[in-house]
């Protein structure tokens, strides 16, 4: 490392030393570099070469031009699934949004409970959703699950086996783990409006409803942005939760992309059409990304921390 | 209610510290919003209180009482059956790959991340800026297919490596730009006066800017840890050999196995997440202990 000692001299402007070219600098990116390239970059392209060719999982790999894709496009599964993965957006997106907004709000104005509820919130957090699908199943079943143990019979019923129940529970069991998650981000959100905002409505004799709607609410804007984004972007990728949970049934009425293609690729092993639909994730991955950013006029990137 | 006594109060509370809203409103109590938190606060509470209340109690008598109310001879049967079943060997395999993958996606994270700030106006650490960048966009789940390829041809099938090295490639690109945007903080004239006292750049690295940032570091390594230990694709793809599986995947498998014996397969429940939590409460003191040896500078 020796080598590469400070070439600059003394008494130069920082800026001129944040150029690095040529020193120690660029070597330091190497090791992330190369292992992302290796396992993020060649695959993301070997995907798309994928996708033009024949491959059971196990023997040769064979170029068969657009024949993945033909099978693929005129595959009814394939609207099916894009269909099912909208919706699994929209209703998480609809479901969690108001109720994360509200607690949001109500936990930034009560400094008493939030050392509490933080510690509680998180704990779904901290959960794989291996083990959150697990619990759920375990809880729903129609004869051994909490309904049943109750003798309640509203909620004994057949959750994981009927379509439209089934989709629902996976609605709220996504929900169950992130609206907290949301929630505290909205309660961070709350805390950073100036109060002045607030005293010079009151002034105006503005209500509550008023002050939500005219200064909570668009004050909010960039807060609301990066939370669907999370919402939005974690939704394309729920992967562990529904397979375990449902495996994209019963009839097919949760199978999303990621499953559909999990299944075309490993379960059937058919790993070109598989890597079409792979192709098509990451189409409407950016698709969704850029049309957020849009949205937001704000890099959502910014603050993918906690929900990636 | 007297609004100018009130405004009074807020303006009191508020002076002197940050203009932001904190504290009560001083208003009607909110509600709409204390309902619907509390309402979900028990939606939360009550399914953990049912994980954990189950996971002690014997199967006879968990079909026979009420499901919500404690044990009344609680029993270790359950956890004594996950760990026969076992559960060690997934933990530690669970240990190695969270480990083997965490200490370098971050190591290497955090060089990247220096490197990036601090050659800035190289064309190459630009363009691999922006590779990262692009990688935050994708889902890296789409991948999973030549990932499996690429660890079949390196022989790394079945192994615990071939789940450490694509979990590395996964944490990269969020560790960077999160370290990245901490290291920017650090002041200018701490990495010239580094300078002048004749630092080479490796130095500088772990001397200022490593413990300068340590809380973004911690942060960093509780979540890519998290992601890692809970990950279930990439071993469910990747491995196929019982004495492979980590926690996630045995849980999975233990489930499908015991799925009549609520209570066992709620205590494998638990196994796998004590871990996580401990992780999280140590994780949480360091974090708060780095936050405020920030402020008090």
């Amino acid at each position: 490392m020796s080598a590469f000692a400070p070439t600059a001299r003394r008494g130069t402007p920082p800026a001129a030393t944040r150029e690095g070219r040529g020193g120690v600098l660029p070597w330091l990116a190497v090791p992330a570099l190369v292992v992302f390239v290796g396992f993020g970059v060649i695959p993301l392209i070997g995907v798309l070469f994928l996708s033009f060719t024949s491959w059971d999982g196990l023997g040769e790999i064979n170029l068969s031009g657009l024949t993945s894709w033909q099978t693929v496009l005129a595959d009814p599964g394939l609207p099916h699934a894009l269909w099912i993965t909208f919706l699994v957006i929209a209703a998480s997106w609809a479901f969690q949004t108001p109720l994360s907004l509200l607690i949001g709000v109500f936990l930034a104005g009560r400094q008493r409970y939030r050392a509490v509820l933080a510690v509680v919130f998180f704990i779904p957090l901290l959960l794989s959703q291996a083990a959150i699908a697990i619990a759920y199943k375990a809880l729903l079943d129609p004869n051994f699950g909490l309904g049943a143990g109750l003798h309640i019979d509203l909620l004994v019923q057949d959750w994981l086996g009927r379509p439209v129940l089934a989709f629902s529970v996976v609605i709220f069991v996504v929900s169950w783990q992130f609206i907290p998650f949301h929630s505290l981000i909205y309660q961070g959100g709350v805390r950073q409006i100036p109060r002045s905002m607030y005293e010079a409505a009151e002034l105006d004799g503005a209500g509550r409803m008023r002050k939500f709607f005219s200064i909570t609410l668009p004050q909010l804007k960039y807060t609301i942005i990066t939370s669907s984004t999370l919402m939005v972007v974690g939704s394309l990728t729920f992967f562990d939760l529904i397979f375990v949970l449902t495996a994209g049934g019963p009839a097919d009425a949760t199978r999303v992309l990621a499953l559909d293609m999990y299944k075309r690729g490993f379960q059937a092993s058919l790993m070109g059409p598989a890597s079409a639909i792979a192709v098509i994730l990451v189409l409407v991955g950016l698709a969704l990304a850029l049309l957020l950013r849009r949205l937001g006029g704000r890099d959502p990137q910014a603050s993918q921390l906690e929900g990636a | 209610m007297d609004v100018t006594q009130t405004k009074e109060r807020e303006r009191t509370a508020a002076s002197g510290t940050h203009r932001r809203l904190n504290g009560a409103r001083g208003e009607r109590p909110n509600w709409l919003g204390g309902l619907v938190s509390l309402l979900w606060l028990a939606v939360v509470i009550i399914p953990i209180y049912w994980i954990v209340i189950t996971s002690f109690k014997a199967q006879s008598s968990y079909y026979a009482t009420n499901p919500l109310a404690p044990p009344t001879e609680p029993t270790l049967a359950n956890y004594r059956m996950v760990i026969e079943s076992d559960f060690p060997l997934y933990f530690v395999n669970s240990l190695i790959v969270t480990i083997g993958a965490v200490v370098p996606a971050v190591a290497f994270s955090f060089m990247a991340a220096y490197a990036i700030v601090r050659g800035n106006a190289g064309r190459f650490l630009r363009g691999v800026n922006s590779l990262f960048l692009m990688g935050l966009a994708i889902p890296l789940q789409a991948t999973i297919i030549p990932v499996y390829l690429i660890i079949i041809r390196l022989h790394l099938y079945d192994s615990l490596l071939g789940l450490i090295l694509p979990s590395i490639a996964f944490a990269i690109p969020l560790s960077v730009l999160v370290l990245s945007n901490f290291i920017r903080d650090v002041p200018k004239e701490l990495f010239e006066s580094m300078r002048l006292d004749g630092a080479n750049e490796w130095m500088t690295l772990w001397r200022l800017a490593f413990p300068l940032t340590r809380p973004a570091v911690v942060t960093v390594t509780i979540y890519n840890a998290l992601q890692i230990w809970n990950g279930f694709l990439l071993p469910l793809i990747l491995t196929q050999s019982p004495d492979k599986r980590t926690l996630p995947l045995a849980l999975w498998t233990f489930q499908g196995q015991y799925s009549v014996n609520v209570p066992a397969v709620l205590a494998s429940v638990v196994l796998t997440t004590l871990p996580i939590l401990i992780l999280y409460v140590v994780g949480r003191r360091q974090l708060l202990s780095g936050l405020t040896a920030g402020f008090s500078k």
